[in-house]
């Protein structure tokens, strides 16, 4: 019977794994040392690898950026632990400009192994500060890679491959993700960076999610399947570089498209997916694309305002209706 | 200090000096089109320093970074190239003037961001460490970067790792066009290591041998494993902060009062006095890093651009 663990467990299970296999892997940030994380990701790694290779920092984002970046110029693989991405912008400077620009002004002449791993998105009431999916500023950075997994088989091939990978890689890892249990290989495996991976098949509409929106987007399209629908969702996993093909395939099927985005609409990942598809196959639309995206607001702390802002699975089954054209049968999701 | 370690100061300092001179003169011929960051009156700092480095030891260094690759190493031509735009520049014109890398002689980079190298430093040192070499790194930046946050989180950080990096501030008087004493909480900016228990040294920058000899305490403490050094250079910034800065910020009268402090003129002065070398040594050095500036901004002029296409490799784009 496949053995089934939690998302932070197949996380940690592929960190560590890759820390037996190279020693130049190694894990920094706040907390990460005896604590083990804000989420476990790192427990049990001083008592295995020490604490030189499991490595407490101040609260310094700037200098953990950056410092992490320059021991990557040197052939180390650092996994930079930045808590929340909210508090990644104190690292600006050194994840934007130096990591994400190394290799290219040095004319290829360095590489940037690092990863930098940060939780993202909604949990409760975490608030303004803490329930951030900035992601978008960095898919807008040239230089830098943004991973963002759904499940916790796609949580462990992809931070094998992050930290394979010898650009720098942005790793966000969703709050409300982190107990989902699901089946893992144990071996070690990479999933390829910047392929997507159909969630569901289907032939009406071609629905991309991400992180979260994921399993969300998948309890909307059970639920319109009643109505008759046939949902097709799809997760790039890979937000920078996305899977473009595998998205221009799916929308060339069902002549339909809806992104669900955690981010914000302005500028965003689902804003760059519709303008993708609009230049490449516009013509194959039957319809104009939609997209579903976190109120344009900063979050609230007061739960019934923090349930209105984020994308839920009813709001993304009536925006699917509404592209449908068809109305609820036997259930009241479509609130 | 042997005999040929003072030579090498002064031919590096007089090497810095006219590579700058000539691409002041490329500017105003606008053979150079971008806003250069000039370092002349600065070069004892680069050159001290540097003196006391490895090939494999590294650097991360400033927009001001030109005198820092050539103290390093790095070929003039290739520096020349790049700040031209060249492809047969040291980043093929994808980094210019402010972005200068060399890594096979440890020349990390130069960057934009005033502060920005100095967490990159830290992190070289934090590898050297980890990696168990004797290796050093030595982040150079101005005393504009010391009032930034890389500074404070990066010196907090490699004194409590005790890493093996030398932080050597230029402090040039100027951060852009602020005075440093309308920018800055203490006069001498070296008292800060002590905030992070390392030692914080203030030298005069425009002799080379105080920051030679500071410098080679330094190194030789990061080498053996004793953490890092705040190191101030005091000197100053004869030119703009650019080429073609009005320099309203500032009097006339105050340049030229620090055009008598120059670096090369005392370091001559000091090798002549002692007679550690001739007028006619003196010549030499000066023809030979004449020649070889020449030859340098020749192959620069004579070197083909970039093919616009070359702006798309190494990117990731979807």
């Amino acid at each position: 019977m496949p053995r089934r663990i939690r998302f932070v467990e197949a996380l940690r299970e592929g960190m560590r794994q890759e820390m037996e296999r190279d020693p130049s892997v190694f894990v920094m940030g706040e907390g990460v040392g005896p604590h083990g994380s804000c989420f476990k990701q790192t427990e049990g790694f001083t008592a295995q690898f020490g604490e030189d290779r499991s490595r407490d920092t101040p609260i310094s984002e700037l200098a953990i950026a950056g410092t992490a970046a320059g021991a990557a110029l040197l052939g180390m693989r650092p996994i930079a632990d930045l808590m929340w991405i909210d508090f990644s912008m104190l690292a600006m400077d050194q994840i934007c400009n130096q990591a994400a620009k190394l290799r290219y002004i040095s004319n290829g002449q360095v590489n940037v192994p690092v990863v930098y791993r940060m939780t993202t998105g909604r949990s409760k009431s975490n608030a303004a500060h803490h329930s951030g999916s900035f992601y978008s500023w960095y898919i807008n950075t040239p230089g830098l890679k943004v991973v963002v997994p759904s499940t916790p088989y796609d949580a462990k091939g992809l931070i094998v491959s992050a930290i394979r990978d010898n650009g720098p890689v942005i790793y966000l890892e969703h709050k409300l993700l982190l107990n989902m249990r699901g089946e893992v290989p144990e071996e070690v495996y990479e999933i390829p960076l910047g392929v997507a991976d159909v969630k569901r098949e289907g032939a009406d509409l071609t629905l991309v999610a991400t992180g979260a929106m994921v399993g969300l987007s998948l309890a909307a399209a059970e639920a319109v399947a009643k109505d008759g629908a046939s949902v097709e969702v799809i997760d790039p996993r890979t937000l920078m570089p996305y899977d473009g093909d595998a998205i221009l395939a799916s929308v060339r099927k069902t002549g339909r498209l809806l992104v669900v985005d955690e981010g914000y609409r302005y500028c965003g990942f689902a804003s760059e997916l519709i303008a993708f598809v609009a230049e490449k196959a516009l013509e194959v639309l039957h319809q104009p694309p939609r997209q579903l995206t976190t109120r344009h607001t900063t979050i609230p702390f007061s739960p019934p305002m923090e349930e209105f802002v984020f994308p839920d699975a009813a709001r993304i089954a009536g925006e699917i209706r509404a592209m449908l054209d068809i109305t609820a049968q036997g259930d009241s999701s479509n609130g | 200090m042997d005999e040929q370690t003072r030579m090498h100061l002064l031919k590096t300092m007089v090497r810095i000096r006219l590579a700058e001179l000539q691409l002041a003169i490329m500017y105003k011929n606008g053979k150079v089109f971008c806003a250069a960051h000039l370092y002349e009156g600065e070069e004892a700092v680069a050159a001290g320093v540097c003196a006391n480095l490895r090939s494999d030891d590294c650097i991360t260094s400033t927009h001001r970074g030109h005198g820092h690759c050539i103290a390093k190493g790095m070929p003039m031509k290739e520096m020349i190239a790049e700040v031209c735009g060249r492809i047969t520049g040291c980043c093929g014109g994808k980094g210019g003037t402010m972005h200068l890398f060399k890594p096979g002689i440890g020349v990390m980079g130069t960057v934009g961001i005033v502060g920005g190298g100095i967490p990159l430093a830290t992190g070289l040192g934090l590898a050297m460490q980890m990696q168990k070499t004797d290796r050093v790194a030595v982040s150079f930046f101005g005393d504009g970067a010391a009032n930034n946050g890389a500074f404070h989180e990066s010196l907090n950080l490699a004194a409590l790792w005790k890493l093996p990096v030398i932080y050597v501030c230029e402090n040039n008087g100027y951060a852009t066009s602020v005075a440093v004493g309308r920018s800055t909480s203490v006069p001498d900016i070296g008292v800060r290591g002590t905030a992070y228990g390392i030692p914080g040294i203030t030298v005069d920058g425009n002799r080379v041998d105080e920051v030679y000899e500071a410098a080679a305490e330094a190194v030789a403490r990061a080498r053996a494993g004793l953490g890092p050094t705040l190191l101030e250079c005091k000197t100053y910034r004869i030119r703009g902060h650019f080429e073609g800065d009005d320099s309203l910020y500032r009097t006339r009268e105050e340049v030229a009062e620090a055009r008598k402090r120059d670096p090369i003129e005392y370091w001559k002065g000091r090798l002549l006095g002692e007679g550690v070398i001739t007028e006619d040594d003196v010549a030499a050095v000066n023809a030979a890093a004449e020649a070889e500036v020449a030859d340098a901004a020749a192959f620069a002029e004579n070197s083909p651009f970039p093919d616009p296409q070359d702006a798309l490799v190494l990117t990731n784009q979807a």
